[in-house]
């Protein structure tokens, strides 16, 4: 058993979220990056437990992106896997990131390819699907759990108003939500034994990006809280049917 | 040419979502000086032509039963398919749970590039940009697409769905249909409540309420105001609450019409999933909760007391027992 662990590099959650260039590019100055918690808390961490579980199981890393995005893959190396492959690439669109980590993964031959449900920065959510038309591979959606029996994987994904379960033979792409694992925090041995795991850095292949940010923009603020007495909350009720129009 | 809507459906319904996305298709073809098309895969029990007071003129229904099993990669290419049969120059989908499946295929499938999360109208002036969320809510982008055919997938609550006068023309579309690689074996729907990211009103609740078994009060109220229930994370994360409640930056983004937050107290990574909502109240009795400064109306009070003076309040206002 392969499997390939999708990582992304993102702001931290409590990031002060501004822009630079005439409101075109993220402003970068102080921030603090992490493992998309996605890919990290879920999709890494099943791996992981696929590992504990199947000792022959080989788990791969892949990142896109600049020399900067190494001591994340390196975070996540700490916490498992076997090696990681950088692409060294800039960040583009989905459609250009999703065809660089499909022709890692057709390098590779992998048996499972884990993204998480989305990044934190761009909200996508379109990695997984975008690898899996690549691959021609199946692909189940915003999974919360993984079992593997054999080659055949169940897996449960979130629906409108509840969830439904899966059957589908290896290979297959996969993008985990909540549910699907518990997060871990690295220990002293991983963080040890990462410095030598093999890290491995490809030239990106030539692909064309199908959409560019053209700018961004902050959401206007809201116009300040109407606090409505703890003993009168009759009001709080009249204010949202007649001022609000919500209930 | 035309705007194809995929109109996604549950058990042969077709879903609140699929309104929305109608609504804003027939907009955008009214942008582009054309019209719009919908489609709809597998069996269903309802009358589709009743769907052309969205303003949708045609729909192509592959009223194939296979098609009743969901498989992402198998839906790509039929709906690839209707997109020829319509000439479809853009292609909407609702950003829920299947249009999460499905666009990013049909977008390198058709190499249409895709805006996922939309949250308004393309600008046609000068090119074709989309504003979408970007940071969870924080922020948003606005997209460039420059490809021949646009893929967009809009966010669920981020469109008003408007009823017309009209009916559409249903024609059955005779698509090839793959034989499926992922087989459905079991769907579970807790009955009766109302989808999380679909509802107009959420009441949600936080570490305030001390353990699971305070929920109750939590419950009667959404039911009342027919809402959806939610949760922080570390409510889900302590098991209190089933994971698919837990709303934020790292869980479900939700933008309903009203937000109820109790005795939750507005982290950063909460307020990222839910800033979105068009009204926010909330209740906590720390005045210095920093949720307040989201929201538009709040009470500083305790949960335990509120909470059933509230539902009673709004038991009044609705004539209820
Ligand atoms: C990477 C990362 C991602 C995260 N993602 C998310 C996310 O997606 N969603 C999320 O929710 N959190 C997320 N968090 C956690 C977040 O930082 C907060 O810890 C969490 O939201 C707090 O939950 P809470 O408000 O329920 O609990 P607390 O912070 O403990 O707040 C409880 C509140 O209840 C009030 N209260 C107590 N008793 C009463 C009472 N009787 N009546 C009324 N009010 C009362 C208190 O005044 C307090 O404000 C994330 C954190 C990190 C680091």
């Amino acid at each position: 058993m392969k499997i390939l662990v999708c990582i992304s590099k993102t702001p931290d959650t409590t990031a002060k979220i501004a822009f630079t260039d005439n409101n075109t590019k993220f402003d970068v100055n102080g921030v603090q990056w992490i493992i998309n918690p996605y890919d990290e808390w879920y999709a890494l961490v099943r791996a992981i437990e696929l590992k504990e579980k199947d000792a022959a199981t080989i788990i791969h890393l892949v990142t896109v992106g600049a020399a900067d995005a190494e001591p994340i893959i390196r975070k996540a190396l700490a916490l498992g896997g076997d090696e990681a492959i950088r692409v060294n690439a800039d960040s583009h669109d989905s459609f250009y990131i999703a065809s660089q980590i499909a022709e890692v993964a057709k390098q590779g031959g992998y048996d499972l390819v884990l993204t998480g449900k989305e990044t934190i920065d761009y909200n996508g959510s379109s990695i997984g699907g975008m690898v899996a038309e690549l691959l021609d591979l199946p692909y189940v959606s915003l999974a919360t759990k993984f079992e593997l029996a054999g080659t055949k994987a169940t897996i449960t994904r979130e629906i409108e108003g509840g969830e439904e379960t899966n059957e589908v033979e290896l290979p297959v792409v996969v993008s985990a939500q909540k549910g699907m694992a518990e997060a871990r925090i690295p220990n002293m041995r991983g963080i040890m034994a990462a410095r030598t795991k093999p890290l491995k850095v490809v030239e990106p292949i030539t692909v064309e990006a199908l959409t560019a940010v053209a700018g961004f923009g902050l959401p206007p603020a809201k116009a300040g809280v109407k606090l409505v007495d703890a003993e009168n909350v009759e009001e709080l009720v009249r204010l949202l049917h007649e001022e609000a129009k919500a209930i | 040419m035309s705007v194809l809507v995929y109109i996604d459906t549950a058990d042969g319904h077709v879903k609140k979502s699929s309104l929305e996305v109608l609504t804003y298709g027939a907009k955008v073809a009214e942008q582009l000086g054309t019209s719009v098309e919908g489609v709809v895969l597998g069996t269903t029990t309802e009358d589709l032509s009743a769907l052309g007071k969205y303003g949708v003129k045609k729909i192509h229904h592959v009223a194939n039963e296979a098609l009743n099993n969901f498989d992402a990669q198998v839906f790509t290419k039929v709906i690839a398919q209707a997109a020829e049969a319509s000439g479809a120059t853009v292609i909407v989908f609702s950003n829920n749970l299947s249009g999460k499946a499905i666009a990013p295929r049909l977008s390198v499938r058709l190499k249409a590039g895709l805006v996922s999360g939309a949250v308004a109208l393309p600008d046609t002036s000068n090119g074709f940009t989309v504003k979408k969320n970007v940071f969870s809510g924080k922020a948003f982008a606005n997209i460039a697409v420059s490809t021949q055919v646009k893929i967009i997938a809009l966010n669920p609550n981020a469109y008003q769905t408007i009823a017309g006068e009209g009916t559409a023309e249903v024609v059955a579309l005779n698509a090839a249909v793959d034989a499926a690689k992922i087989k459905v074996t079991n769907v579970t729907k807790a009955s009766g409540e109302v989808p999380l990211a679909e509802a107009d009103v959420v009441v949600s609740a936080g570490r305030g309420l001390k353990g699971p078994e305070n929920w109750g009060m939590v419950e009667e109220l959404a039911k009342l105001l027919h809402a959806a229930t939610a949760c922080s994370r570390p409510v889900a994360d302590a098991h209190w609450r089933p994971h698919n409640e837990h709303v934020g930056q790292t869980g479900v983004a939700i933008a309903p019409n009203l937000y109820i937050a109790i005795g939750i107290s507005g982290a950063i990574q909460h307020l990222a999933g839910v800033n979105r909502s068009k009204v926010i109240v909330v209740i906590n009795k720390d005045p210095e909760a920093p949720f307040f400064k989201a929201a538009d109306y709040g009470i500083v009070g305790d949960a335990f007391e509120i909470i059933p003076k509230f539902t009673a309040a709004i038991k009044k206002l609705k004539g209820v027992a």
